[in-house]
């Protein structure tokens, strides 16, 4: 209990320790400490800037995956009109086609038709002729009664 | 315990923990415990019992304090210094996260009770808790394990907790005691001179009471800083060695005790951490008055 040099022992012993304390340990261990709260603030504000990045790229693919889906709304629109106008033009097309068509079998037809009618009458005129040859025995002079045997075969 | 044979009685064993290491200059004439007589002119000589020790008044040393004081202090730079040498702004693991935590609980701490600018405040503070905390955890450890081991190397006395020792503790007071002078006369300058002498009463008729009492004031502030540290600590040491005195009351007296020593020894961890912890909160509030300019 008596007060000594030990007093005077501790006293630089205590100055000692904190001027290494100072120099040689405070200054290194709260740098670190510092620079490593900047590093967590730095990388948790990074994270927050990513995910709220993160928020607008979504918003971003929302809106385009929109727009796309609408040109593609469009263009199948344009395309359905576009095939119905075809199928009307190939309808219209076809429609021509198919009158132009019978109207050819048609004249041909007709054609064919007097034709045959113009050999039928010339052999009735011809049968005709000969007919009334038997009945009447004679033959009839073709020059003269032509006429008459036109006028039959037009009756015909 | 009990090693000094049949002579040694509970109160012998008591005092016999209770001496420190000396050594110092005994004065000329001085009848030493073997017979002899110190020659004339006084002999620097290990003390002998606490008779011959305070024989040697101020001119004495505590070998075992201050070895324990500044191997422990050592032990405070290497550990602190080997993480301030890792530390770094990665990812911190084992020993530099529980000593960063440390750190960060010492600046805290000055941060919310110093508000002036000085880049001593705070590593004063970490030397001061760490060193009297290990100084403390001394206490701890089994009252005759290392003084009875070095008694049977032939050190006759060993005081192992630092704390337990006046001078250490006052030493460390004073040191504050001169930053506090320093810082007050240089942050103040003559008002520090001011404060002493125009406080509470502001009339020259005051100064010499004004001056008493803010004296009486300053002075109290290392001396309760000190001694409080001292008191605490010598008291638990106290009871430590009464608990293990306990143990040579006889075979029935073993068990209480021991469980009165495991009680005590848990409740001493709180103490030993407050006292290191109060140790450092009033250097920094004194040092914080001292830079205060009213």
């Amino acid at each position: 209990m008596n007060l000594n040099l030990t007093l005077v022992g501790q006293m630089i012993a205590f100055i000692a320790f904190v001027a290494f304390c100072m120099k040689y340990v405070w200054p290194p261990i709260l740098a670190a400490m510092h620079e490593r709260e900047q590093k967590i603030a730095d990388g948790l504000a990074a994270a927050d800037k990513a995910s709220h990045d993160l928020e607008l790229a979504k918003e971003k693919a929302v809106e385009r995956l929109k727009e796309a889906k609408e040109e593609a709304a469009g263009i199948v629109e344009s395309a359905n009109r576009r095939a119905t106008q075809i199928v009307e033009e190939a309808k219209d097309a076809a429609v021509v086609e198919a009158d132009r068509v019978k109207a050819a079998a048609q004249a041909e037809i007709e054609q064919e038709t007097n034709r045959a009618r113009e050999q039928l009458r010339g052999q009735v005129a011809a049968l005709s002729l000969a007919g009334a040859e038997k009945v009447l025995g004679a033959s009839i002079d073709a020059q003269a009664h032509a006429d008459i045997v036109d006028k039959l075969a037009a009756e015909l | 315990m009990a090693a000094a044979g049949e002579t040694q009685t509970i109160s012998s064993y008591i005092v016999h923990h209770l001496t420190n290491l000396t050594y110092g200059k005994l004065p000329g004439g001085f009848h030493r415990h073997d017979g002899s007589t110190v020659p004339e002119g006084g002999v620097w000589t290990m003390a002998h019992g606490g008779e011959e020790a305070a024989a040697m008044g101020f001119n004495a040393i505590h070998i075992d304090s201050m070895i324990w004081s500044i191997g422990l202090g050592i032990i405070f730079c290497w550990m602190f210094r080997s993480v301030a040498k890792k530390a770094s702004a990665g990812t911190p693991s084992g020993m530099v996260n529980a000593l960063e935590m440390v750190v960060g609980f010492v600046d805290n701490t000055v941060r919310d009770t110093f508000h002036g600018r000085n880049k001593l405040v705070a590593p004063l503070a970490l030397t001061i808790f760490v060193w009297v905390f290990l100084m403390n955890l001394m206490d701890l450890i089994p009252v005759d394990l290392i003084p009875h081991t070095l008694m049977l190397l032939g050190v006759e006395y060993q005081k192992i907790v630092p704390s337990t020792d006046p001078n250490i503790t006052m030493g460390m007071a004073l040191g504050v005691f001169i930053l506090m002078l320093y810082y007050s006369i240089k942050v103040k300058g003559f008002g520090f001179v001011k404060e002493l002498t125009l406080n509470p009463f502001n009339h020259p008729l005051f100064i010499p009471v004004n001056l008493f009492m803010e004296v009486v004031g300053l002075l109290a502030k290392p001396f309760s800083l000190g001694l409080r540290l001292f008191g605490n600590m010598y008291a638990g040491e106290m009871i430590f060695i009464l608990i293990a005195a306990l143990f040579s009351a006889g075979v029935a007296w073993m068990v209480p005790a021991g469980l009165m020593q495991i009680g005590w020894a848990i409740f001493h961890i709180l103490v030993i951490t407050l006292q290191a912890f109060i140790f450092m909160v009033l250097t920094i509030v004194y040092l914080s008055m001292a830079h205060e300019d009213h």
